[in-house]
């Protein structure tokens, strides 16, 4: 029981960094239409700015996880403007595969500029575990659990309340009416892009000090954001939360109780199984009309 | 020989987009189907040709049920349909188009085409003759090597028709074949439809142009609302009141 | 004038190690060869069908390693051996083509991705089997009545063999009525169905074929490195055969060729001035320009050109 328990704890850690990873997703995947397969590329990113603010710079570790998002942000901004808006008429197959340049491209340079020995990132949380009752958990990861909570909860105000998240949600549901209302489509898509993308460089900003920062750790990462898109539906915020707590849990318990070698399948039997059984949201059969 | 339809019910959600739809298209004639935008034509031409999904009812063909089939293998009954927005395959040439319309025809299959079997390159041959006859018989043979989606949108649409007619209907669907065309252009797609149904193929249509449904129809049927408010010869239809209470009088031909 | 070209070009392939004879360029060639498989393979379902397999790896990483693993533990001779690769790898793309049949675009990515995430996983962790990490060395080179085509000149002819058969299956698919249902799904597919082309049946052949072709190119890797490990489901492979085949030109026959040569040969000639991450990243570049600037790929551009030319 209290296995169970201690996996379950590790597992909302794990998923809460995973909701980050796909409510930044099913933003850009569900309402800007971009396969975005760079999108871990991003988490990668932040984990690695982390890294430098915090081995380099010894900057604090909430100032570490603001550039990092700030830095990821501002690449996704760079990158909707330079490539994405130019190419907004065309296919998905299009944005598609400059979205897989981009993922090529920036693993690549990472790994030319870190090199590919993996990086521990130091952070200033005592190691000693807190013991809760049968729970024994990290301070690092407390800090990572709450950090995730609350960055969730900032992406919900940021889109139900503000004016931004009004402007958004409006173009995303119709883009011509939106756009007679005012609202600067170009503005829009731009910043949805950056506030995914920052929103996944934080999570891997946040998941860098627990595990190692290596380039090819984004690959998973975007795989495992798809994994929770699909879950929890195209552009569905609380389904993203759900479904990023959801197989961070699944996650951990499959590697505790059945094997740790075969923990990332998860991710992929999770795709695998909801597109099979059902219907890919976006051609709901009923509808299918010429 | 007939095309029955009964029945039909589709809901979007709370709307209802048809709603107990039943009727006969007689074998060898021509029967429109008309009714103000959103009346629920396309749909149950969607429904017919299997793009779509009925809440209730049934659509048999010679007897045989369709609901539930796939498009292809609807097709392969003979039912074929054309599209309201210009369906063709833009970067195929004229010919390539109707040639790809004569699928059925051909029946060269995966381990034949491995070996490459003599008898293809005759099958092929025959079908570079159909595709020619079917083009000089809409009328575009001299855009024969044109690429599709280069040429002007009327003649864009008699490809669609050569596409149709190639896969060997014996029940077309042409969904508004006269839509943004001039009027000189509808002559001829009217003269067209006339001569289809002389080679024996029963012509369904959806058209909004009350000059060349009442011209080439012998049934016409009328949807409002996504229910069958009328059915009968064209001049009895144009008198209908309910009709005419349905469209506020004779539509504006858009020619 | 395509034609001399061609012939030229199919004397020039098979006189190749009379003057092209050191080990060094025949490896380049045998490599260029089987990586001509594998883009002809992509192509067929991604050029034609108009569907992106990103898990084209895994059915090479299948044939490559049937193709060992029944040599080398079950005593097979190659022959059989490679026909059974290129069976169970073609059984794997009719698995993949089934489970996403009503998956288009990206959807369909995802699930080839993940079919292939799978496969690696079981190949790292099914030690039993698979040797795990450590791989499988020592995959017997080929015999052929008696003779072992352990030398590169003879395993360049076996390769070639391989490529022209590849070519010979596309190019008859192609340009018959199959090839014509697989480019009208791909360009118009509820137009294509509604003339009788069954979707289903030609995307999953279009899978079946795809994938048995990369697991020819598998076995031929597998018996030409004597070496199989889970690398062969790397993702540098699947990125490298995509970008042959949307550079070379996806939907023509030449275009795959074209990029298998191009991107085997160009990696080699500048491995000295830039190691293999900056290749990889000028890939990454490279595929983003493309979607830009060549988006139809080098051969339909030359074609276009060419065109332009004579009139």
């Amino acid at each position: 029981m209290a296995e169970l328990l201690q996996h379950l704890v590790n597992g909302l850690v794990l998923g809460g960094t995973y909701a980050l990873l796909g409510i930044g997703l099913t933003l850009i995947f569900g309402l800007m239409n971009v396969v975005n397969f760079a999108h871990g590329e991003f988490y990668t990113l932040g984990a690695y700015v982390a890294f430098a603010a915090l081995a380099w710079a010894g900057v604090d570790f909430f100032v570490a996880l603001l550039m990092a998002i700030a830095a990821g942000a501002a690449l996704g901004w760079l990158c909707e403007v330079t490539l994405l808006r130019p190419l907004r008429g065309e296919s998905i197959d299009t944005t598609m595969l400059v979205m897989i340049g981009v993922w090529i491209a920036m693993q690549n340079g990472e790994l030319l500029v870190w090199g590919g020995v993996a990086k521990s990132i130091p952070h200033p949380f005592p190691t000693a575990p807190l013991v809760l009752g049968p729970v024994a958990i990290a301070p690092l990861r407390i800090f990572v659990l709450v950090l995730a909570a609350a960055l969730i909860a900032a992406s919900w105000l940021l889109i139900q309340k503000t004016k931004l998240g009004r402007a958004m949600r409006a173009t995303f549901q119709d883009r011509d009416t939106a756009a007679l209302m005012g609202v600067g489509i170009g503005r829009i898509h731009a910043a949805t892009f950056a506030f995914g993308s920052g929103l996944a460089a934080a999570a891997g900003a946040l998941l860098g000090p627990v595990f190692l920062v290596y380039p090819s750790m984004g690959d998973l990462a975007s795989l495992k954001a798809f994994s929770v898109v699909i879950l929890g539906g195209l552009g569905n915020l609380p389904g993203a939360t759900l479904g990023g707590l959801l197989l961070g849990i699944v996650e951990e318990l499959g590697a505790g109780y059945i094997s740790s070698g075969y923990r990332d399948a998860v991710g992929f039997v999770i795709i695998i199984l909801v597109l099979l059984f059902r219907p890919s949201g976006l051609f709901a059969r009923q509808e299918r009309i010429a | 020989m007939t095309l029955a339809v009964r029945d039909l019910a589709v809901r979007f959600g709370g709307v209802t987009a048809l709603e107990a739809v039943t009727f006969d298209v007689r074998p060898g004639s021509i029967t429109s189907v008309i009714g103000p935008n959103g009346a629920g034509k396309t749909t149950a031409f969607n429904v017919i040709t299997g793009y779509l999904r009925p809440a209730g009812g049934r659509v048999t063909y010679d007897g045989v049920p369709l609901t539930g089939l796939r498009p292809s293998a609807i097709a392969r009954r003979g039912i074929v349909r054309t599209f309201q927005r210009t369906s063709v395959f833009p970067a195929l040439s004229v010919e390539d188009n109707v040639l790809t319309g004569l699928h059925l025809r051909g029946t060269a299959g995966f381990l034949e085409v491995l070996a490459g079997r003599r008898r293809l390159a005759a099958e092929e041959s025959g079908l570079v003759r159909d595709a020619a006859a079917i083009l000089e018989f809409v009328g575009l043979a001299h855009r024969r090597r044109e690429r599709a989606s280069a040429l002007p949108y009327g003649e864009q649409r008699l490809v669609e028709l050569a596409i149709a007619l190639a896969a060997r209907p014996r029940v077309l669907l042409l969904d508004e074949p006269g839509a943004g065309m001039t009027g000189a252009e509808k002559t001829v797609v009217s003269g067209l439809i006339r001569k289809i149904r002389e080679q024996g193929v029963t012509v369904l249509l959806v058209e909004h142009d009350m000059r060349m449904v009442m011209g080439i129809s012998d049934t016409v049927i009328a949807l409002n609302g996504g229910r069958v408010i009328a059915e009968g010869a064209p001049a009895a239809i144009q008198a209908h009141p309910d009709v005419i209470r349905a469209y506020l009088g004779a539509p504006r031909d858009p020619a | 004038m395509m034609r001399a070209g061609g012939w030229l070009l199919a004397a020039a392939a098979l006189t190749l190690p009379l003057w092209l004879s050191s080990a060094y360029h025949l490896h380049v060639a045998i490599m260029a060869g089987i990586f001509g498989v594998l883009a002809l393979s992509l192509n067929l379902l991604l050029g034609f069908a108009g569907q992106l397999s990103l898990g084209h790896a895994a059915f090479f990483g299948i044939g490559a390693y049937t193709s060992a693993l029944l040599t080398l533990k079950g005593e097979w001779s190659f022959w059989p051996a490679l026909a059974a690769a290129v069976a169970l790898a073609g059984a794997a793309g009719w698995l993949v083509g089934r489970l996403s049949l009503k998956l288009r675009g990206a959807y369909f990515v995802l699930v080839t991705i993940s079919f292939a995430g799978v496969i690696s996983l079981v190949s790292v962790n099914w030690i039993e089997l698979t040797n795990g990490p450590l791989g499988l060395p020592g995959v017997p080179a080929p015999e052929l009545f008696g003779w072992s085509l352990r030398s590169k000149t003879a395993y360049y002819y076996l390769v070639l063999a391989g490529l022209a058969l590849s070519y010979l299956v596309s190019a008859r698919l192609v340009k018959s009525r199959i090839g014509r249902a697989f480019v009208a799904l791909r360009e118009n597919e509820p137009l294509a169905e509604s003339v009788g082309v069954d979707v289903t049946h030609y995307l999953v052949l279009a899978a079946v074929v795809s994938a048995g072709m990369a697991g020819l190119g598998g076995s031929l890797y597998a018996h030409y490195t004597r070496f199989v490990s889970p690398e062969v489901f790397l993702f540098t492979y699947t990125v490298t055969m995509v970008v042959m085949v949307v550079a070379g030109g996806k939907g023509t026959l030449a275009g795959p060729l074209v990029g298998a040569v191009l991107f085997t040969v160009l990696p080699e000639a500048l491995r000295a001035a830039a190691s293999w991450q900056w290749q990889m990243l000028a890939y990454g570049v490279l595929l983003v320009l493309l979607v830009f600037f060549l988006p139809r790929g080098i051969v339909p551009a030359l074609q276009a050109l060419r065109r332009r030319g004579a009139s």
